[in-house]
């Protein structure tokens, strides 16, 4: 069993207490000891070396660091790693298959739903999380949907083409 | 044959993005994605309060807790004199405080720990020990003959005054004045807004004594002047420095200046010789980091009845916090704010400047725009408005007569820039016929019966975008030009390096697309690299909308200079002379038989494998780029609002752009530059600023009150196109990124404007808060947004 | 962004965690949906000694209206399972009117209604809510249960009336006396924005004429307002543009709102009116077209 965090705090004070965790991380369970005060985003990014979760802004406003957790977007630094214990984790990077990538991406890559990127893999759970709720949603819903997400660069209209491309194309699938 | 152009993602194709295959997948490499063996973390212990004298700092329960490396003082910077680093703008600011802290959130020590939460535990534990001392946060206060002198530590700064400057024909201005029928006026704030990109800034460097060299991981717009500013202040030799900047969480200016932060981790990498990481949280970056605008205007338009402007006198008065900053080119102090009025034809304009110290975090840097240049449109088109309003004439008429005509180019304009080539009537009238002018009035008059506030506000400009060239502009001495390198390799495939550095732009996807276009070896068959000081040619990076003016200049000639060789190569292997070669996208043919020919690509095959006598192997070239003049996109914006008076907040019903960027390379990422700008225009009219209280606290230190705009409230955009070649650029292209966030807050802030005129105000200034809009119509009196903030009842 | 040190339960049953806080007296905090507790861990702007995390507590994660008509809400429900509940959309329109209104999206999948309740922002949506529509909160503490009255509850900015050693574990909302009409209205510049002005509104119909009327503010005083005596003008009256008039006049002037960047105290004041205004002739002309 490997103590995942440990790897980018070589020397943890041997005093402070961690808790040993199993988390399903993309579908593969994954154990670590970490410390409470441990955030989940931190767990992703250092822990696992899952940097496709960003962490933008201290008090849970940019949604960069969205991930779904049970199959619901959350704000990963705003929950505690400890307590992802026992739950599924869904990051960007269990999106893709091997071979293909997800609808979203394709959508979000063919409308040009993004530019320096920071904000496309918390953008794109949230968009997960729309769709698997509502499979042809209305332009303002999308807009409802992701305005726990912030961008800077791109002023959304893509984003929400984006969001549609893919809903139109999981309902041509699923036909 | 000749190629397709657009089948080979050449200029005018709208080619998916090559950077995101990596960005989709959570696989971009940002600098705090990027982890070294042995590597330190850093944290920064900052200032609570705006203006005290440092009366002591014991770090010594921050040296007991478990896991710190180092603990920094400003003292032990000191000691290496590194207490101090110069500014962009010829000033010095603190890298930790030493005498004084001058605004809150001033760099006071950094911890260096094995991880982030134990340095953020040592920080906690360092006791600093403040002598409170009066504050400034306004101009006014600023120029106060009983001012607290923030700048005690420079010598001959007797008071909080940074600099008076002028520019302009003063004698025939006053001229003007003296002989107008009408002198039309108005004071202005734009406030100050900070760029906040998404990710925060931070670095990681790493000192190898062994070696010598000094590796930066930053996140940085300009890595070439990042390398000249660290080998001046860390006195380390330029060649053993290597600043790489990965992917950009985006950057509009907020990343182009050196921050405490930078040199700090490069002090502490250097005494631990292990990594240092530091990543700023966001407060830090929002109270700290360069912020953008912050100017005051004092507008006069001399105009005659007709409605034909005779002259017009600026005065600006500018907030630059405790350090001058601004990130600009050295010569003018209050960046490119004599743009105004470029598109129009006005025979006489003078302008004022006068900068002060203040009790706020330094900056000025160009969030979004060419220095200052977005104050210069915003007080331009507020100071159109309101002498359209005063002469009762229609703002749309009112502009179009005192357009520069389309047979007046080139153009001198009453600043002294040159411009060259536009179409501006015909930019606004696509836009009146999109936003529905024609029958507005009727409409607005009918809706206003109903007690419905409708109102439409135009924003139109022509902007200077992509500084150099290298005779006019340059920051710290550094000229502004650009490079690029190409190699292309004996399959034909090539790589390209500029010396621009992508943060959201899309570099990789469009250099590709100007080498398709000038070469036909398709856009896919080209990578890019940027960011890495060791492989990039010299550079100025990207910011102020330069990368398409200057260094995508520089990729259409270097792949010139590598077709001029490629012709030698094409006259060999056709056994003719090159005076009797033609060339069609990827391909040399005898002028005599077009079918006997050869591609691009045998060329570049025979370049390594068949070289005629006497020319050198390869098939790789360099160019840099120091553009004759800036290029001068033009845009229209259109704003339809309705404001609800019972509440004053006011919703964006329709919203046009018209853009003239000249040729545009990829009008897929062209149309994202724009929508992007728009928002970033929408923020800042409606929402988007920092202010601060009497005792200079921030209000708009993290994004629960400092808002951005969410994908619900941003409002849907019309784009329409015209497009005027720059006649300078190899392409044809112009700057484009900002445009939209330089020209549209006017468009926005004249259509509220326009809905209440009735009311008699002249003047709300942004950000146009709900409560701000609806107490000028309850008073009918103009709103100033001057901080402090009021406080108490 | 780095959270002091503290320690971590996870108790599995209500008993468990309340002798938890009582263990630790007074030195530990509740993690419910953590949607404000832990930005303010991450800010240091809360240091507590022990987090007891009730997340791992089965049963808490409920919303039900009994057959009595009262609302019965568990500690760990969150504001989404309201915001798409159809049982509130039918019967309990002042907290289906601010259930999408709470935070942004992502913070509504694990923010928690209770906790918010607790947590008693004064710009909070949650608590006025609950004391417009005069509900109570089940604490449970080591020696049993107790119900609070909401009016009750909140106890100043970010204050509530548990005991140290008590755990909030249900809120109630009671039956109306007559059909439950109500709404709930909130200035702010962008989702997920504090309230410049927020306002909810409960009333208990019989026919035209109201029985009960209950309304409470957010952000507009120094703790969240109970303006229920202002509502009084109400009880008794059927909605009429007097009786509206009179009662967003009374709801304004119990407002206390402070001056700042957000609007000043009579602007903030003049908000309360209008929405009290528009929240009550919606409810009017539903009322008229139902009829």
């Amino acid at each position: 069993m490997t103590s995942l965090y440990d790897e980018v705090a070589p020397t943890p004070p041997s005093n402070v207490p961690t808790r040993r965790i199993t988390v399903s991380v993309n579908g593969e369970p994954r154990t670590l000891d970490v410390e409470p005060r441990l955030l989940l985003a931190h767990m992703l990014r250092q822990g696992l070396k899952l940097t496709g979760t960003h962490t933008g802004c201290d008090t849970t406003n940019c949604g960069a660091c969205t991930v779904l957790f049970d199959g619901r977007p959350i704000k990963s630094c705003t929950m505690l790693a400890v307590q992802a214990d026992g739950h599924e984790v869904e990051t960007v990077e269990g999106l893709a298959s091997a071979s293909e990538l997800h609808p979203i991406q394709e959508g979000f890559k063919q409308e040009h739903g993004l530019h320096c990127g920071f904000c496309t893999p918390g953008m794109m759970l949230a968009a997960k999380a729309l769709l698997e709720k509502n499979n042809n949603p209305t332009e303002d819903e999308v807009r409802w949907a992701l305005s726990g997400n912030l961008c800077r660069c791109t002023g959304y209209q893509n984003i929400v083409k984006s969001v549609l491309w893919a809903a139109e194309k999981m309902r041509a699938e699923s036909n | 044959m000749a190629l397709d152009e657009i089948k080979i993602g050449g200029l005018g194709a709208s080619r998916r993005r090559v950077e995101d295959n990596r960005f989709i997948r959570g696989k971009g490499q940002y600098v705090d994605d990027i982890v070294l063996p042995g590597m330190l973390h850093m944290e920064i212990l900052r200032s609570p309060v705006a203006h005290a004298r440092i009366k002591s700092i014991d770090v010594s329960a921050a040296w007991e807790i478990p896991g710190v490396r180092l603990v920094l003082t400003g003292e032990m910077m000191a000691a290496r004199n590194l207490a101090w680093m110069p500014t962009l703008s010829y000033d010095t600011q603190a890298v930790l405080a030493t005498d004084k802290v001058r605004f809150q959130g001033q760099e006071v020590a950094a911890v260096i720990a094995d991880d982030p939460y134990i340095a953020k535990d040592a920080c906690q534990a360092i006791v600093v020990e403040y002598e409170m001392l009066p504050v400034i946060v306004n101009p006014d206060q600023a120029k106060a003959s009983d001012a607290p002198l923030i700048r005690d530590d420079k010598e001959n700064q007797p008071t909080n005054k940074i600099f008076d400057w002028e520019i302009g024909d003063k004698a025939g201005t006053d001229k003007a004045f003296a002989e107008a029928d009408k002198i039309s006026k108005i004071e202005l704030h734009y406030p100050r807004s900070h760029p906040s990109p998404l990710e925060s800034c931070g670095s990681i460097a790493d000192f190898n004594r062994a070696t010598g060299k000094l590796t930066v991981y930053m996140t940085t717009q300009a890595p070439h002047i990042i390398r000249a500013a660290v080998a001046m202040v860390a006195e380390l030799p330029e060649h053993m420095i290597r600043i790489v900047s990965p992917d950009l969480g985006g950057g509009f200016g907020n990343k182009v200046p050196v921050y405490p932060g930078y040199v700090i981790s490069i002090l502490a990498s250097i005494l631990t010789e292990r990594p240092v990481k530091w990543i700023e949280d966001k407060s830090g970056n929002l109270i700290s980091t360069g912020f953008g605008r912050d100017v005051y205007l004092e507008g006069e338009m001399a105009l005659r009845k007709d409605g034909k402007i005779l002259g017009v006198r600026m005065h600006t008065i500018s907030d630059h916090g405790a350090f001058y900053a601004d990130a600009q080119p050295s010569k003018f102090k209050i960046g490119l704010m004599h743009s105004a009025f470029a598109c129009y034809d006005i025979p006489a304009a003078h302008l004022t400047a006068t900068g002060y110290y203040t009790n706020k975090a330094p900056g000025g840097v160009a969030y979004r725009c060419s220095f200052r240049v977005t104050e210069a449109m915003f007080f331009q088109e507020r100071m159109v408005q309101a002498a359209a309003d005063d002469l009762g004439i229609d703002q749309a008429e009112f502009r179009r007569m005192n357009f520069v005509k389309d047979d007046m180019f080139p153009y001198r304009t009453a600043f002294g820039f040159l411009t060259d080539s536009g179409q501006y009537a015909k930019c606004l009238d696509i836009g009146l016929e999109a936003i529905g002018y024609k029958n507005f009035k009727a409409e607005q008059e009918e809706a206003r019966k109903r007690g419905r506030l409708l109102g439409i506000g135009i924003s139109t400009m022509t902007e200077p975008l992509g500084a150099g060239n290298s005779r006019e502009y340059d920051i710290i001495g550094i000229k502004m030009f650009d490079s690029a390198e190409l190699r292309v390799h004996m399959t034909g495939k090539a790589l390209l390096r500029t010396g621009a550095k992508s943060q959201g732009q899309g570099h990789e996807t469009t250099w590709a697309q100007i080498v398709a276009h000038e070469l036909g070896i398709p856009a896919e068959d080209v990578v890019v690299e940027e960011g890495d000081t060791d492989t990039a040619p010299f550079g100025m990076g990207t910011y102020a909308s330069r990368s398409t003016p200057v260094a995508g200049a520089a990729v259409a000639m270097v792949s010139r200079k590598i077709r001029a060789k490629a012709r030698k190569i094409a006259a060999h292997l056709l056994e003719v002379s090159e005076e009797d070669i033609e060339w069609e996208l990827g391909r040399f043919y005898v002028r005599s038989n077009q079918e006997r020919g050869v591609t691009i690509q045998d060329c570049a095959m025979a370049a390594y494998s068949n070289v005629p006598d006497g020319l050198e192997p390869g098939l790789e070239n360099n160019a840099y780029y120091d553009p004759p003049n800036l290029t001068w996109p033009f845009a229209a914006y259109l704003a339809k609002v309705e404001i609800d008076p019972e509440t004053g907040v006011w919703d964006v019903l329709k919203m046009v752009a018209v853009d003239d960027c000249g040729v545009r390379i990829n009008p897929m990422i062209v149309e994202g530059q724009i929508m992007g700008g728009l928002t970033e225009a929408y923020a800042m009219a409606s929402m988007q600023y920092i202010t601060f209280d009497e005792e200079g606290n921030c209000i708009g230190s993290n994004f629960m009150d400092y808002l951005l705009p969410t994908a619900w409230e941003t409002p849907g955009f019309e784009l329409h196109e015209v497009v005027t070649p720059c006649p300078h650029h190899p392409i044809g292209a112009k700057g484009i990124g900002e445009c939209a966030t330089v020209g549209g807050p006017a468009a926005f802030v004249n259509a509220v404007m326009n809905a209440i005129h009735h009311t008699g105000v002249r003047n709300v200034d942004m950000p146009l808060m709900p409560n701000r809009v609806y107490e000028a119509i309850q008073t009918g009196k103009d709103i100033s947004g001057m901080p402090p903030v009021r406080s108490g009842n | 962004m780095y959270p002091s040190r503290f320690g971590y339960e996870s108790p599995k049953s209500v008993a468990e965690a309340v002798a938890l806080l009582d263990q630790f007296g007074g030195e530990a905090k509740v993690l419910a949906g953590g949607q404000s507790l832990v930005p303010m861990l991450k800010l240091r702007f809360a240091a507590p000694e022990m987090l007891i995390d009730i997340n791992n507590i089965d049963g808490l994660r409920y919303h039900r209206v009994d057959p009595d008509g009262s609302i019965h809400i568990g500690a760990l429900c969150r504001h989404e399972d309201l915001e798409f509940s159809d049982v509130i959309a039918k019967s309990q329109p002042t907290i289906a009117a601010a259930a999408h209104l709470v935070a942004d999206p992502i913070v509504r999948t694990r923010g928690t209604f209770v906790g918010s309740v607790c947590h008693a922002d004064p710009q909070g949506d949650w608590a006025a809510a609950m004391i417009a529509l005069d509900g109570r909160i089940v604490a449970q503490g080591p020696k049993g249960k107790r119900e609070i009255a909401m009016k009750n509850f909140v106890s100043g900015p970010f204050q509530n009336a548990l005991a140290f050693n008590e755990l909030a574990v249900e809120a109630i909302i009671p039956a109306p006396k007559g059909v439950a009409r109500g709404g709930y209205l909130k200035l702010e510049r962008r989702v997920g924005d504090f309230a410049t002005a927020s306002v909810a509104v409960s009333l208990d119909m019989v026919g035209d004429t109201i029985a009960r009327a209950g309304i409470a503010l957010a952000g507009v005083g120094g703790h969240t307002i109970d303006a229920t005596e202002a509502a009084s003008v109400l009880v008794g009256k059927t909605l009429t543009a007097e009786s509206i008039a009179a009662a967003a006049t009374a709801v304004a002037a119990a407002a206390d709102p402070r001056t700042d960047h957000r609007g000043s105290s009579d602007y903030k004041r003049h908000i309360v009116e209008t929405f009290v205004s528009r929240i009550l002739t919606g409810i009017a002309n539903t009322s008229q077209k139902a009829a």
